[in-house]
């Protein structure tokens, strides 16, 4: 197993991996608690599209899906908050029509499937050298903004009206959670796949809910399965020479049924206890 | 039919709203509303529903623009002066979150530099729960507790943003009856013992007259503003009372 530890890429996979995984639990917590759950799936089939498009142009793809998403999250967030259109419908409007723009332009190119095949699925060989500085950048940024605005971000999630009544200013927050989410989709796809990569924003924090009760423990428990699930899923991945998405959200899939067992144990003991009481 | 209520000579106009319209992308729902709200008011807004009350009192509280007039705040308070209790959003119901953690967020209006919650602010947060006698709670989860208890929490981290005025949207809504008069009766301590302005809606206009000082009865426009005495002894207010 320490063998792995020997190969330049699946370190700067675990670097970034890991990264990617603390940010993705922290605000998944937020996104599924404003049941926004499926904006990552959105975001990622926007980043497919952005991704597709730089590959066919010879562009760096982080450099073109990074603002892409950021638009795309900007858009989705104007589209629910005026009412005419629902959230969900927003999300699967743009999902797709993304998703259809990229394959759209895939197709007048041949010869790129790997790629595209890459970013569908994920790979751990997609992480460069120089992608891996940017990444880290980045993820460290949104640790360190959710850190800094945790507070107002718990204030805007659990309840925006009083937020916004008090002259908290909820349109930035919310702001500031599409944009963070969109960085840590992108960063994140390549290496766990577009369509898989919204399962490390929903997972890890679903499962926390399970057991824990308080705002900060689910978001500290969501971290934590988060970056073990990512860890366990990249050592089985090597083992066993399984896609590296694919085994991750595996590992996430037991922890939840773990964590939702647990839940209905606890309950049942509660049930017990004050029935003898 | 617009009495003006009588006016006490110590006492400070804090809002005034002029000429108001207030309604949904092209939909006028309520016109003409003029009113203000005096320090130490309980204002309670009646009428019957869709009647656009609690739209009303989203522009109050600056989460809708008025579609025209104005809303003016006088020099004694500002916008961050007023506390706000919405009504639940289905949102809150299962959320994880501890009584202590619901209540501190009360306190961001204050500390807007700082990102953490100060000493001062947690002792805000302590004296506001045991005001309203939820100190036992302080660990306990948001979605575990009663409506009433909810209720209390939500009341005191209104009382952390503020403590001028607060306006409160249907605060009893799906509440028992025993619990719903305890609610009222924290709301009047609130006004009475504090001096806090009150404006809620209220669609339990019995309630509303037993406890608040000045009604607003809107439907279209404003069918009467003035003093609870005159409202119960009008026409108006005799039909909606129901004698």
């Amino acid at each position: 197993m320490f063998a792995m530890f020997s190969y330049p890429f699946i370190i700067r996979a675990l670097v970034v991996g890991t990264l990617v995984s603390l940010c993705s639990a922290l605000l998944g917590v937020n996104l599924v608690l404003k049941r926004y759950s499926m904006i990552g799936d959105g975001l990622s089939h926007v980043a497919f599209s952005a991704m597709a498009v730089a590959t066919v142009m010879n562009w760096a793809p982080l450099w073109v899906a990074i603002p892409v998403v950021i638009a795309a999250a900007y858009l989705l967030l104007m589209f629910s908050s005026n009412d005419r259109l629902s959230g969900d419908s927003a999300i699967a409007l743009l999902s797709t029509g993304a998703l259809a723009v990229g394959i759209f332009i895939i197709s007048t190119k041949s010869g790129i499937n790997t790629d595209i095949n890459n970013y569908m699925f994920g790979s751990v060989l997609a992480i460069s050298q120089s992608d891996v500085t940017l990444s880290v950048v980045l993820s460290l940024a949104v640790l360190a903004l959710y850190v800094l605005f945790y507070n107002k971000i718990f204030a805007v999630t659990f309840d925006e009206p009083f937020a916004r009544a008090t002259g908290v200013r909820a349109g930035f927050y919310n702001f500031l959670i599409a944009v963070l989410t969109a960085v840590t989709i992108v960063l994140g796809m390549r290496m766990i796949g577009a369509l898989l990569i919204s399962s490390l924003i929903i997972f890890p924090a679903m499962s926390s809910m399970r057991v824990f009760k308080c705002f900060r423990n689910v978001v500290i428990c969501s971290a934590a399965i988060s970056v073990f699930c990512f860890l366990t899923g990249m050592v089985i991945s090597y083992e066993y020479s399984t896609p590296t998405g694919a085994s991750v959200v595996l590992i996430n899939i037991a922890v939840f049924v773990v964590f939702c067992a647990a839940n209905f144990l606890r309950g049942k003991i509660r049930i017990r206890k004050e029935l003898s009481e | 039919m617009k009495n003006q209520g009588k006016k006490e000579k110590n006492k400070k106009t804090l809002i005034t709203c002029d000429n108001l319209a207030i309604g949904y992308e092209n939909m006028t729902v309520l016109e003409n509303v003029s009113f203000s709200v005096e320090e130490g008011d309980y204002l309670c807004v009646v009428g019957e529903n869709g009647a656009g009350k609690s739209t009303l009192i989203k522009c109050l509280a600056g989460l809708k623009k008025p579609m025209e007039g104005e809303i003016t705040f006088s020099d004694e308070i500002t916008r961050r002066d007023v506390g706000y209790l919405p009504q639940q959003t289905a949102i809150q119901r299962d959320f994880p979150a501890s009584v202590r953690e619901v209540v501190l967020s009360g306190c961001l209006n204050r500390s807007r530099l700082i990102p953490i919650y100060t000493k001062a602010d947690r002792e805000r947060a302590l004296k506001h729960m045991e005001e309203l006698g939820i100190t036992g709670l302080a660990a306990k989860s948001y979605r575990e507790l009663s409506g009433g208890q909810q209720q209390r929490v939500l009341l005191a981290r209104a009382l952390c943003a503020s403590n001028k005025m607060l306006i409160l949207d249907e605060p009893v809504t799906g509440l028992d009856p025993i619990v719903t008069g305890e609610i009222y009766s924290v709301i009047k301590t609130i006004n009475r013992k504090y001096g806090m302005t009150i404006i809620m809606v209220s669609h339990d206009v019995k309630t509303a007259v037993r406890h608040a000082n000045k009604i607003l009865h809107v439907k279209h426009t404003v069918q009467f503003f003035g003093s609870t005495e005159d409202y119960v002894g009008s026409k108006i207010g005799k039909d909606f009372i129901g004698g």
